[in-house]
């Protein structure tokens, strides 16, 4: 068997947090450039803030404010950087613990390359442009004659980003973020569902059939759901079928592409015994019914892929309808 | 108390890129096989099922229901899921044990960490507010772990070669460890594999550090590869046990523990959690040891947190250096310990899991022959 199918599968989703009272004051000073911390039951200082104290469990009494500037407890260094990281070219992630904090947080160092990082360097925030994001207020740190040449320079080196003015403190405070989330996936279909791909593209159903009771799954599954053997005994399967159950849809949605209302069905092929899900077209919604008798209509053939919306739809063919026990066990 | 011992284990091969979908169905279903087949049961005998995995590595929705395929679960079983290691599957399969609600469980863990960017996916496992915003990768929160451990002289970047060079020995006698390609260590390292002072193994260590970092300071043989796998382990209660398994692995301890999820606030250098745990279960008796330490220093803390004195035999089955499959790796940690007990080579074994990054949760699960 060849390499099963496999095709890039990207997703992406925005994910909106609510902040609560702790972030939300954390992330209302970042955006008025102000870094907090939370003074726990022992004294200590937690910079970024607990939202419960480690030791009581009760929500921070007092938050202070630490740095801007701290010092680097630990750090690694990035080549090459992933998708979503603060900075672009090689930098630095480090541990850093503010000036008043007595715990570290977790952020990049802009330092140009490895051999000026080390631990105990002195660093300062370098803020972004757009306030009122979260942790991304601080667009990274960098080394603390670095920020000081800057500002002494502040039309400093060509191409380099301006430092932006100081935003006054926002009228209103902070409360939600949102977290974009995109991931890149390879996504492999089973060699069964590969065969059953690759005949969808020359127009043909393939169905697989298990050894152990028979059943024949379209399209075909990793392993029978009943006794968790392969089906790898190919079978050849016609174009039409019964409508085993329906619903009409009267509901608009996003990204609908048939005006309403239309029916959406079960429709089991003949020689299969598993129904997938398809539109019936091609007659009033309320003339389709159980046990009628369908066919696949399919896109022009210069359209074909490999993939199930091959099949445009389902029509009735006119013939007469399936007996109900033939399909009841089906249901 | 009932008593619940480990009587059957069995995982899949280690692959770099598994052709597997990622609802794991391809790889497990011969691992069942295997275990029914050395257990002499069937799927009927099974009265609970729980799995671990996880849908931000599959990229999809609802993937372990698709692995219940791979059950053939019909008529209706009693199943649950974990969306953690399969190890935390065994431990909520060992409380139904101990419930009285079944007699015989299985507990499956199954990952295609191939399927996506996995220290990128990983980045969604940290604080959503404050951390995962930045995107910061596993590795990379491993290295500042590692660090911290070598400026504080707790290890040396040498001693954690020799925990690389040591586990890709160990793994020649595993067929389920990864092969890693273009990987000359294991031939390099000497047959007497514990010996650092042997010639093979201090060339090879030499070898190991002139590579370049990862991710200062760690290197390629400090981080586990990224591994596809699966793994699957049955335990049943007292009598059953006996009659199924001629020197089952009585569980004597099970217990997990987890950190703080916030980084800056941990001392890295320890894992407090694995400590609680296997003080909690007993660890210190272990004569083996199947630790799971995706990283080389990892290894150190857990063998310090867990109380295993240098007579511990640690990681023969290469651990995790040598096959980490994302949610069955600490399964497979805990069914390789239960199998040196089970084989004769061990009285008592302990299996370990963890979850998060740097050691953030631990499982220790003790086990002992009787």
């Amino acid at each position: 068997m060849s390499q099963p199918l496999h095709a890039p599968l990207e997703i992406s989703f925005d994910y909106t947090r609510s902040l609560g009272p702790t972030l939300g004051e954390f992330v209302t000073a970042l955006a008025g450039r102000r870094i907090l911390g939370a003074r726990a039951s022992d004294g200590r200082v937690h910079a970024p803030p607990f939202e419960f104290d480690p030791l009581t469990g009760t929500p921070p009494a007092e938050f202070v404010e630490v740095g801007p500037g701290g010092s680097v407890v630990s750090w690694t260094w990035t080549e090459r950087p992933l998708d979503g990281q603060p900075l672009r070219h090689p930098f630095g992630w480090a541990l850093i613990r503010l000036d008043g904090a007595d715990t570290a947080m977790l952020h990049a160092v802009n330092a140009g390359s490895a051999d000026r990082m080390r631990t105990g360097m002195r660093v300062r925030p370098r803020w972004a442009d757009r306030a009122g994001t979260g942790i991304t207020d601080i667009m990274c740190f960098e080394a603390e004659e670095d920020a000081t040449t800057r500002d002494e320079h502040s039309e400093a080196e060509p191409g380099e980003p301006v430092e932006p003015v100081e935003p006054a403190e926002p009228a209103e405070p902070v409360t939600m973020i949102t977290t974009p989330i995109r991931l890149s996936y390879d996504h492999t279909v089973s060699p069964g569902e590969s065969s059953y791909l690759l005949a969808l593209a020359e127009g043909r159903l393939i169905g697989q059939r298990c050894p152990a009771c028979g059943k024949v799954y379209l399209p075909p599954r990793g392993a029978c759901p009943v006794d968790g053997v392969p089906t790898r005994d190919e079978v050849q399967l016609p174009d039409t079928g019964i409508v085993t159950t329906f619903c009409v849809v009267n509901v608009p949605f996003q990204g609908q592409r048939v005006p309403t209302p239309y029916v959406a069905a079960s429709v089991l092929i003949d020689g299969a015994d598993i129904a997938f899900q398809h539109l019936i077209l091609g007659c009033p919604p309320d003339e389709v019914r159980m046990g009628m008798r369908v066919r696949a209509v399919w896109k022009p053939r210069e359209q074909w892929d490999t993939g199930a919306h091959n099949i445009d739809h389902f029509e009735p063919t006119g013939e007469p309808d399936a007996r109900y026990d033939s399909y009841a066990h089906h249901l | 108390m009932t008593d619940v011992a480990v009587i059957g284990f069995a995982q899949a091969p280690n692959e770099r890129h598994s052709p597997a979908t990622t609802n794991g169905v391809e790889m497990l279903v011969p691992i069942f096989h295997e275990v029914f087949a050395a257990t002499g049961l069937t799927k009927n005998d099974i009265g609970f099922w729980c799995s671990g995995s996880s849908d931000y590595l599959a990229g999809r929705a609802f993937s372990f229901v698709s692995a219940v395929d791979a059950i053939g679960a019909f008529p209706p079983v009693m199943e649950s899921h974990v969306e953690m290691d399969g190890a935390w599957a065994l431990y909520e399969a060992w409380l139904k044990i101990l419930t009285g609600e079944a007699e015989i469980a299985l507990a499956y863990g199954f990952g295609k960490s191939s399927a996506g960017n996995l220290r990128r996916v990983l980045a969604l496992q940290l604080d959503p507010y404050l951390v995962a915003p930045l995107w910061p990768d596993s590795v990379s929160i491993a290295a500042l772990q590692a660090r911290l451990g070598i400026e504080t002289g707790l290890w040396t970047e040498s001693d954690m070669a020799l925990v690389a060079a040591r586990s890709r020995a160990n793994a020649r006698d595993n067929p389920a460890a990864l092969r890693q390609a273009g990987s000359s260590d294991v031939s390099v390292v000497s047959g007497d594999e514990a010996s650092a002072e042997s010639e093979g193994t201090v060339r090879c260590l030499w070898e190991l550090l002139a590579r370049p970092y990862v991710a200062e300071p760690l290197r390629a043989h400090d981080c586990a590869p990224v591994a596809d796998g699966a793994a699957v382990v049955i335990l049943a209660a007292g009598e059953r046990a006996r009659e199924l398994c001629g020197r089952p692995a009585w569980i004597t301890g099970f217990e997990h523990r987890i950190d703080s999820a916030s980084l800056g606030a941990r001392d890295l250098t320890t894992a407090p959690s694995a400590a609680a745990a296997g003080n909690a279960a007993g660890a210190s008796r272990a004569q083996v040891a199947e630790l799971h330490a995706p990283f080389t220093h990892q290894e150190i803390i857990l063998r310090r947190a867990l109380d295993l004195d240098d007579g511990v035999n640690v990681n023969p089955s290469g651990g995790a250096l040598c096959g980490n499959p994302m949610f069955a790796a600490g399964l497979a940690r805990i069914g390789s310990a239960a199998t040196e007990i089970i084989n004769g080579r061990a009285d008592v074994a302990l299996g370990h899991a963890t979850s998060g990054p740097a050691l953030q949760q631990n499982l220790v699960c003790v086990m002992e022959a009787r």
